[in-house]
Protein backbone atom coordinates (compact mmCIF):
# COMPACT_ATOMS: atom_id res chain seq x y z
CA UNK A 1 0.00 0.00 0.00
CA UNK A 2 1.23 3.51 -0.73
CA UNK A 3 -0.64 5.07 2.06
CA UNK A 4 2.31 6.91 3.55
CA UNK A 5 3.13 8.41 0.17
CA UNK A 6 -0.45 9.39 -0.23
CA UNK A 7 -0.38 11.26 3.03
CA UNK A 8 2.67 13.25 1.97
CA UNK A 9 1.23 14.00 -1.44
CA UNK A 10 -2.00 15.17 0.00
CA UNK A 11 -0.14 17.50 2.32
CA UNK A 12 1.53 19.16 -0.66
CA UNK A 13 -1.50 19.27 -2.90
CA UNK A 14 -3.51 20.33 0.10
CA UNK A 15 -4.67 23.83 -0.75
CA UNK A 16 -6.76 23.57 -3.97
CA UNK A 17 -7.92 20.03 -3.13
CA UNK A 18 -9.01 21.05 0.32
CA UNK A 19 -10.90 24.06 -0.93
CA UNK A 20 -12.73 22.01 -3.55
CA UNK A 21 -13.59 19.30 -1.08
CA UNK A 22 -14.78 21.95 1.33
CA UNK A 23 -17.11 23.61 -1.19
CA UNK A 24 -18.61 20.41 -2.48
CA UNK A 25 -19.17 19.30 1.10
CA UNK A 26 -20.75 22.67 1.91
CA UNK A 27 -23.13 22.43 -1.06
CA UNK A 28 -24.14 18.94 -0.07
CA UNK A 29 -24.62 20.05 3.52
CA UNK A 30 -26.84 22.97 2.44
CA UNK A 31 -29.04 20.68 0.34
CA UNK A 32 -29.37 18.18 3.17
CA UNK A 33 -30.20 20.97 5.61
CA UNK A 34 -33.04 22.23 3.42
CA UNK A 35 -34.41 18.70 3.14
CA UNK A 36 -34.01 18.22 6.87
CA UNK A 37 -35.92 21.38 7.62
CA UNK A 38 -38.68 20.56 5.12
CA UNK A 39 -39.35 17.34 7.00
CA UNK A 40 -38.85 18.88 10.45
CA UNK A 41 -41.37 21.66 9.85
CA UNK A 42 -44.10 19.14 8.95
CA UNK A 43 -43.73 16.84 11.93
CA UNK A 44 -46.49 18.36 14.03
CA UNK A 45 -49.29 18.27 11.42
CA UNK A 46 -48.10 14.82 10.36
CA UNK A 47 -48.30 13.52 13.94
CA UNK A 48 -51.76 14.98 14.44
CA UNK A 49 -52.92 13.54 11.13
CA UNK A 50 -51.52 10.10 11.94
CA UNK A 51 -53.27 10.14 15.31
CA UNK A 52 -56.68 11.39 14.31
CA UNK A 53 -56.79 10.52 10.61
CA UNK A 54 -55.04 7.17 10.46
CA UNK A 55 -55.57 5.80 13.96
CA UNK A 56 -58.92 7.46 14.50
CA UNK A 57 -58.08 8.74 17.99
CA UNK A 58 -59.41 12.02 19.29
CA UNK A 59 -56.71 14.54 20.14
CA UNK A 60 -58.89 15.75 23.00
CA UNK A 61 -58.91 12.35 24.71
CA UNK A 62 -56.18 10.92 26.89
CA UNK A 63 -54.96 8.16 24.60
CA UNK A 64 -55.08 10.40 21.56
CA UNK A 65 -53.12 13.18 23.20
CA UNK A 66 -50.50 10.72 24.48
CA UNK A 67 -50.11 9.12 21.04
CA UNK A 68 -49.92 12.46 19.25
CA UNK A 69 -47.33 13.62 21.78
CA UNK A 70 -45.17 10.59 21.12
CA UNK A 71 -45.53 10.72 17.34
CA UNK A 72 -44.48 14.36 17.33
CA UNK A 73 -41.75 14.42 19.98
CA UNK A 74 -39.92 11.21 19.07
CA UNK A 75 -39.05 12.06 15.45
CA UNK A 76 -38.48 15.69 16.38
CA UNK A 77 -35.92 14.91 19.06
CA UNK A 78 -34.24 12.24 16.95
CA UNK A 79 -33.93 14.63 14.00
CA UNK A 80 -32.47 17.35 16.19
CA UNK A 81 -30.04 14.83 17.65
CA UNK A 82 -28.89 13.71 14.20
CA UNK A 83 -28.21 17.27 13.12
CA UNK A 84 -26.49 18.49 16.26
CA UNK A 85 -24.47 15.36 17.02
CA UNK A 86 -23.14 15.45 13.47
CA UNK A 87 -22.22 19.13 13.76
CA UNK A 88 -20.62 18.72 17.18
CA UNK A 89 -18.74 15.65 15.92
CA UNK A 90 -17.11 17.86 13.30
CA UNK A 91 -16.42 20.73 15.71
CA UNK A 92 -14.76 18.32 18.13
CA UNK A 93 -12.11 17.38 15.59
CA UNK A 94 -10.75 20.90 16.07
CA UNK A 95 -10.50 20.51 19.84
CA UNK A 96 -8.40 17.55 20.83
CA UNK A 97 -7.57 17.04 24.51
CA UNK A 98 -3.93 17.67 23.62
CA UNK A 99 -4.71 21.06 22.15
CA UNK A 100 -6.97 21.94 25.07
CA UNK A 101 -4.22 21.05 27.50
CA UNK A 102 -1.78 23.26 25.66
CA UNK A 103 -4.25 26.14 25.90
CA UNK A 104 -4.73 25.62 29.62
CA UNK A 105 -1.18 24.92 30.75
CA UNK A 106 0.26 27.80 32.71
CA UNK A 107 -3.01 29.76 32.73
CA UNK A 108 -3.72 31.83 35.77
CA UNK A 109 -6.58 30.57 37.83
CA UNK A 110 -9.65 32.73 37.32
CA UNK A 111 -9.30 33.15 33.56
CA UNK A 112 -8.17 29.53 33.39
CA UNK A 113 -11.37 28.34 35.08
CA UNK A 114 -13.52 30.18 32.56
CA UNK A 115 -11.54 28.89 29.60
CA UNK A 116 -11.46 25.33 30.97
CA UNK A 117 -15.21 25.23 31.48
CA UNK A 118 -15.83 26.49 27.93
CA UNK A 119 -13.35 24.05 26.44
CA UNK A 120 -15.05 21.31 28.45
CA UNK A 121 -18.08 21.73 26.21
CA UNK A 122 -16.29 21.27 22.90
CA UNK A 123 -13.43 18.93 23.75
CA UNK A 124 -14.26 15.29 23.16
CA UNK A 125 -14.54 13.64 26.53
CA UNK A 126 -15.54 10.21 27.69
CA UNK A 127 -15.66 9.49 31.39
CA UNK A 128 -13.73 6.29 30.69
CA UNK A 129 -10.64 8.34 29.87
CA UNK A 130 -11.11 10.79 32.74
CA UNK A 131 -8.04 9.39 34.53
CA UNK A 132 -5.42 9.75 31.78
CA UNK A 133 -6.91 13.14 30.97
CA UNK A 134 -6.68 14.28 34.58
CA UNK A 135 -3.08 13.15 34.79
CA UNK A 136 -2.19 14.70 31.47
CA UNK A 137 -3.59 18.04 32.61
CA UNK A 138 -2.02 18.05 36.06
CA UNK A 139 1.38 17.01 34.79
CA UNK A 140 1.38 19.69 32.13
CA UNK A 141 0.97 22.25 34.90
CA UNK A 142 -2.74 22.94 34.55
CA UNK A 143 -3.82 24.05 38.06
CA UNK A 144 -6.00 21.58 39.96
CA UNK A 145 -8.99 23.93 40.15
CA UNK A 146 -8.81 24.63 36.42
CA UNK A 147 -8.70 20.90 35.72
CA UNK A 148 -11.83 20.48 37.82
CA UNK A 149 -13.63 23.23 35.93
CA UNK A 150 -13.00 21.16 32.81
CA UNK A 151 -14.04 17.89 34.43
CA UNK A 152 -17.30 19.38 35.71
CA UNK A 153 -18.32 21.11 32.49
CA UNK A 154 -17.41 18.27 30.13
CA UNK A 155 -20.06 15.74 31.14
CA UNK A 156 -22.68 18.22 32.37
CA UNK A 157 -22.97 20.31 29.24
CA UNK A 158 -23.10 17.84 26.42
CA UNK A 159 -24.77 18.06 23.06
CA UNK A 160 -27.36 15.41 23.85
CA UNK A 161 -28.57 17.26 26.94
CA UNK A 162 -28.68 20.62 25.19
CA UNK A 163 -30.51 19.23 22.15
CA UNK A 164 -33.13 17.54 24.29
CA UNK A 165 -33.64 20.66 26.36
CA UNK A 166 -33.95 22.74 23.22
CA UNK A 167 -36.30 20.30 21.56
CA UNK A 168 -38.61 19.83 24.53
CA UNK A 169 -38.42 23.12 26.44
CA UNK A 170 -37.29 25.68 23.90
CA UNK A 171 -34.12 27.69 23.56
CA UNK A 172 -34.54 29.61 26.81
CA UNK A 173 -34.27 26.59 29.06
CA UNK A 174 -31.45 25.17 26.94
CA UNK A 175 -29.55 28.45 27.25
CA UNK A 176 -30.25 28.65 30.99
CA UNK A 177 -29.01 25.13 31.54
CA UNK A 178 -25.84 25.77 29.53
CA UNK A 179 -25.10 29.08 31.24
CA UNK A 180 -25.75 27.90 34.78
CA UNK A 181 -23.81 24.70 34.08
CA UNK A 182 -20.86 26.81 32.98
CA UNK A 183 -21.13 29.05 36.02
CA UNK A 184 -21.17 26.03 38.33
CA UNK A 185 -18.13 24.53 36.59
CA UNK A 186 -16.23 27.82 36.79
CA UNK A 187 -17.08 28.59 40.41
CA UNK A 188 -16.70 25.04 41.73
CA UNK A 189 -13.30 24.75 40.04
CA UNK A 190 -12.31 28.13 41.38
CA UNK A 191 -13.33 27.18 44.94
CA UNK A 192 -11.43 23.89 44.73
CA UNK A 193 -8.41 25.84 43.49
CA UNK A 194 -8.67 28.28 46.45
CA UNK A 195 -8.79 25.40 48.92
CA UNK A 196 -5.31 24.31 47.79
CA UNK A 197 -6.02 20.62 47.78
CA UNK A 198 -3.11 19.50 45.62
CA UNK A 199 -1.98 17.31 48.52
CA UNK A 200 -5.22 15.33 48.30
CA UNK A 201 -4.44 14.05 44.86
CA UNK A 202 -3.09 10.48 44.96
CA UNK A 203 0.70 10.63 45.22
CA UNK A 204 1.47 8.50 42.18
CA UNK A 205 -0.06 11.09 39.86
CA UNK A 206 2.93 13.34 40.38
CA UNK A 207 5.44 10.48 40.38
CA UNK A 208 4.59 8.98 37.02
CA UNK A 209 6.79 10.51 34.38
CA UNK A 210 4.63 10.76 31.33
CA UNK A 211 6.17 10.80 27.91
CA UNK A 212 5.73 14.17 26.27
CA UNK A 213 3.29 13.81 23.45
CA UNK A 214 2.77 17.09 21.78
CA UNK A 215 3.44 15.98 18.25
CA UNK A 216 -0.04 16.02 16.84
CA UNK A 217 -0.38 13.15 14.46
CA UNK A 218 -0.63 14.92 11.14
CA UNK A 219 -3.09 17.34 9.64
CA UNK A 220 -6.69 16.36 9.52
CA UNK A 221 -8.31 16.48 6.11
CA UNK A 222 -11.80 17.92 5.88
CA UNK A 223 -13.17 14.59 4.67
CA UNK A 224 -11.86 13.04 7.88
CA UNK A 225 -13.75 15.61 9.92
CA UNK A 226 -16.94 14.71 8.06
CA UNK A 227 -16.22 11.06 8.79
CA UNK A 228 -15.79 11.98 12.46
CA UNK A 229 -19.21 13.65 12.38
CA UNK A 230 -20.76 10.56 10.85
CA UNK A 231 -19.13 8.24 13.31
CA UNK A 232 -20.31 10.48 16.17
CA UNK A 233 -23.85 10.06 14.85
CA UNK A 234 -23.49 6.30 14.60
CA UNK A 235 -21.98 6.08 18.02
CA UNK A 236 -24.05 8.55 20.03
CA UNK A 237 -27.41 8.46 18.30
CA UNK A 238 -26.98 4.71 17.87
CA UNK A 239 -26.58 4.42 21.62
CA UNK A 240 -29.17 6.85 22.94
CA UNK A 241 -32.14 6.35 20.62
CA UNK A 242 -33.77 3.60 22.70
CA UNK A 243 -33.50 5.82 25.79
CA UNK A 244 -34.98 8.73 23.90
CA UNK A 245 -37.92 6.63 22.73
CA UNK A 246 -38.47 5.08 26.16
CA UNK A 247 -38.19 8.48 27.82
CA UNK A 248 -40.64 10.06 25.40
CA UNK A 249 -43.03 7.13 25.80
CA UNK A 250 -43.05 7.65 29.58
CA UNK A 251 -43.39 11.37 28.97
CA UNK A 252 -46.31 10.73 26.63
CA UNK A 253 -48.01 8.60 29.28
CA UNK A 254 -47.62 11.34 31.87
CA UNK A 255 -48.74 13.91 29.31
CA UNK A 256 -51.94 12.05 28.60
CA UNK A 257 -52.83 10.51 31.94
CA UNK A 258 -51.36 12.36 34.93
CA UNK A 259 -53.68 15.13 36.10
CA UNK A 260 -52.52 18.72 35.77
CA UNK A 261 -50.85 20.10 38.88
CA UNK A 262 -50.13 16.74 40.52
CA UNK A 263 -46.42 17.48 40.77
CA UNK A 264 -46.99 20.97 42.11
CA UNK A 265 -47.54 19.73 45.67
CA UNK A 266 -44.20 17.99 46.06
CA UNK A 267 -42.03 19.35 43.28
CA UNK A 268 -43.52 22.82 43.21
CA UNK A 269 -41.77 26.02 44.14
CA UNK A 270 -43.42 26.29 47.52
CA UNK A 271 -41.83 23.10 48.76
CA UNK A 272 -38.43 24.43 49.91
CA UNK A 273 -37.07 20.96 50.58
CA UNK A 274 -37.72 19.80 47.06
CA UNK A 275 -34.44 21.23 45.69
CA UNK A 276 -32.10 19.43 48.12
CA UNK A 277 -34.21 16.31 47.73
CA UNK A 278 -33.87 16.52 43.95
CA UNK A 279 -30.08 16.77 44.27
CA UNK A 280 -29.83 13.95 46.79
CA UNK A 281 -31.92 11.72 44.56
CA UNK A 282 -30.10 12.84 41.45
CA UNK A 283 -26.47 12.27 42.42
CA UNK A 284 -26.54 8.47 42.77
CA UNK A 285 -29.01 8.14 39.92
CA UNK A 286 -27.13 7.74 36.74
CA UNK A 287 -28.71 8.16 33.41
CA UNK A 288 -27.73 9.81 30.24
CA UNK A 289 -29.47 13.02 29.34
CA UNK A 290 -31.49 11.21 26.70
CA UNK A 291 -33.34 9.07 29.21
CA UNK A 292 -33.97 11.68 31.86
CA UNK A 293 -35.02 14.79 29.97
CA UNK A 294 -38.26 13.55 28.39
CA UNK A 295 -39.41 12.42 31.85
CA UNK A 296 -38.39 15.73 33.32
CA UNK A 297 -40.33 17.46 30.58
CA UNK A 298 -43.49 15.71 31.66
CA UNK A 299 -42.86 16.54 35.34
CA UNK A 300 -42.47 20.19 34.49
CA UNK A 301 -45.62 20.19 32.44
CA UNK A 302 -47.59 18.88 35.41
CA UNK A 303 -46.54 21.64 37.75
CA UNK A 304 -43.05 20.84 39.04
CA UNK A 305 -40.92 23.97 39.51
CA UNK A 306 -38.25 24.77 36.94
CA UNK A 307 -35.44 25.20 39.50
CA UNK A 308 -36.18 21.87 41.14
CA UNK A 309 -36.29 20.09 37.81
CA UNK A 310 -33.10 21.79 36.62
CA UNK A 311 -31.30 20.83 39.83
CA UNK A 312 -32.44 17.24 39.46
CA UNK A 313 -31.25 17.09 35.87
CA UNK A 314 -27.86 18.61 36.65
CA UNK A 315 -27.31 16.23 39.53
CA UNK A 316 -28.20 13.22 37.39
CA UNK A 317 -26.17 14.22 34.36
CA UNK A 318 -23.31 16.20 35.87
CA UNK A 319 -22.41 14.12 38.90
CA UNK A 320 -22.27 10.52 37.99
CA UNK A 321 -21.32 7.67 40.25
CA UNK A 322 -19.32 5.81 37.58
CA UNK A 323 -17.19 8.86 36.91
CA UNK A 324 -16.40 9.45 40.57
CA UNK A 325 -15.52 5.77 40.96
CA UNK A 326 -13.10 6.10 38.04
CA UNK A 327 -11.62 9.29 39.47
CA UNK A 328 -10.97 7.53 42.77
CA UNK A 329 -7.82 6.17 41.09
CA UNK A 330 -6.29 9.64 41.07
CA UNK A 331 -8.13 11.45 43.87
CA UNK A 332 -8.30 10.64 47.55
CA UNK A 333 -11.74 10.07 49.09
CA UNK A 334 -11.46 13.46 50.81
CA UNK A 335 -10.96 15.24 47.52
CA UNK A 336 -13.83 13.34 45.89
CA UNK A 337 -16.06 14.37 48.79
CA UNK A 338 -15.06 18.01 48.34
CA UNK A 339 -15.65 17.77 44.59
CA UNK A 340 -19.13 16.24 44.93
CA UNK A 341 -19.93 18.60 47.82
CA UNK A 342 -18.93 21.79 46.03
CA UNK A 343 -20.75 20.85 42.83
CA UNK A 344 -23.87 19.83 44.77
CA UNK A 345 -23.92 23.15 46.58
CA UNK A 346 -23.62 24.90 43.23
CA UNK A 347 -26.55 22.94 41.86
CA UNK A 348 -28.60 23.70 44.99
CA UNK A 349 -28.00 27.41 44.57
CA UNK A 350 -29.03 27.26 40.92
CA UNK A 351 -32.20 25.40 41.86
CA UNK A 352 -33.19 27.94 44.51
CA UNK A 353 -32.41 30.91 42.27
CA UNK A 354 -34.58 29.57 39.47
CA UNK A 355 -37.44 28.75 41.79
CA UNK A 356 -37.27 32.26 43.19
CA UNK A 357 -37.06 34.01 39.83
CA UNK A 358 -39.48 32.01 37.68
CA UNK B 1 6.74 -5.42 15.62
CA UNK B 2 4.72 -4.78 18.72
CA UNK B 3 1.36 -3.04 18.77
CA UNK B 4 -0.26 -1.89 21.97
CA UNK B 5 -3.85 -0.82 22.29
CA UNK B 6 -4.30 1.51 25.23
CA UNK B 7 -7.74 1.74 26.76
CA UNK B 8 -9.46 1.00 30.07
CA UNK B 9 -12.16 -1.09 28.43
CA UNK B 10 -14.78 1.18 27.01
CA UNK B 11 -16.74 0.06 23.98
CA UNK B 12 -14.56 2.05 21.59
CA UNK B 13 -11.40 0.49 22.99
CA UNK B 14 -12.68 -3.00 22.33
CA UNK B 15 -13.59 -2.05 18.79
CA UNK B 16 -10.12 -0.58 18.26
CA UNK B 17 -8.54 -3.84 19.37
CA UNK B 18 -10.82 -5.90 17.11
CA UNK B 19 -10.02 -3.62 14.20
CA UNK B 20 -6.27 -3.92 14.69
CA UNK B 21 -6.39 -7.69 15.12
CA UNK B 22 -8.64 -8.20 12.12
CA UNK B 23 -6.51 -5.99 9.89
CA UNK B 24 -3.29 -7.70 10.96
CA UNK B 25 -4.75 -11.13 10.33
CA UNK B 26 -5.96 -10.06 6.92
CA UNK B 27 -2.60 -8.62 5.98
CA UNK B 28 -0.84 -11.70 7.30
CA UNK B 29 1.29 -9.65 9.68
CA UNK B 30 3.13 -11.33 12.53
CA UNK B 31 3.07 -8.25 14.78
CA UNK B 32 2.17 -8.95 18.38
CA UNK B 33 -0.86 -7.21 19.80
CA UNK B 34 -1.17 -6.26 23.44
CA UNK B 35 -4.07 -4.67 25.27
CA UNK B 36 -3.10 -2.22 27.99
CA UNK B 37 -5.77 -1.39 30.55
CA UNK B 38 -3.60 -0.13 33.38
CA UNK B 39 -4.27 3.57 33.91
CA UNK B 40 -0.73 4.23 35.09
CA UNK B 41 0.75 2.79 31.96
CA UNK B 42 -1.72 4.64 29.75
CA UNK B 43 -0.88 7.91 31.47
CA UNK B 44 2.82 7.18 31.24
CA UNK B 45 2.55 6.96 27.47
CA UNK B 46 1.34 10.56 27.55
CA UNK B 47 -2.03 9.58 26.17
CA UNK B 48 -5.08 11.58 27.27
CA UNK B 49 -7.87 10.12 25.23
CA UNK B 50 -8.47 6.47 24.66
CA UNK B 51 -8.37 4.24 22.70
CA UNK B 52 -4.80 4.94 21.66
CA UNK B 53 -2.53 2.78 19.54
CA UNK B 54 1.20 2.51 20.17
CA UNK B 55 3.38 0.89 17.51
CA UNK B 56 6.88 -0.05 18.64
CA UNK B 57 6.78 2.48 21.44
CA UNK B 58 5.42 5.33 19.28
CA UNK B 59 1.94 6.72 19.80
CA UNK B 60 0.23 6.57 16.42
CA UNK B 61 -3.38 7.41 17.11
CA UNK B 62 -5.40 8.74 20.03
CA UNK B 63 -9.07 8.98 20.88
CA UNK B 64 -10.47 7.08 17.93
CA UNK B 65 -10.84 3.72 16.30
CA UNK B 66 -8.13 3.60 13.65
CA UNK B 67 -9.11 2.89 10.07
CA UNK B 68 -7.88 -0.06 8.09
CA UNK B 69 -5.70 2.03 5.76
CA UNK B 70 -4.09 3.70 8.76
CA UNK B 71 -3.24 0.40 10.41
CA UNK B 72 -1.79 -0.97 7.20
CA UNK B 73 0.37 2.13 6.85
CA UNK B 74 1.76 1.62 10.37
CA UNK B 75 2.83 -1.91 9.67
CA UNK B 76 4.25 -0.89 6.31
CA UNK B 77 1.95 -2.89 4.08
Amino acid sequence: MEHTENLENSAQAAQPGRARAFFSAAAKAAALLVLWYAVYARLKPAADFATSGLLGLSLERRLGSAVAFFLFEAPKVLMLLLLVVFGVGIVRTYFTPERTRKMLAGRRETAGNVLAACLGIVTPFCSCSAVPLFMGFVQAGVPLGVTFSFLIAAPMINEVAVVLLFGMFGWKVAALYTTTGLVIAILAGWVIGRLKLEGWVEGWVYEVQAAALDAEPGRTAFSERIEAGKSAVREIVGKVWPYVLAGIAVGAGIHGYVPQGLMASFMGRDAWWSVPLAVILGVPLYSNAAGIIPVVHALLEKGAALGTVLAFMMAVIGLSLPETVILRKVLTMKLIAVFVGVVSVGILIVGYIFNAVF
Amino acid sequence: MNIKILGPGCAKCKKAEEMVRATLAEAGSDATVEKVTDMMEIARAGVMSTPAVVVDGKVKSVGKIPGKAEILAWIGK
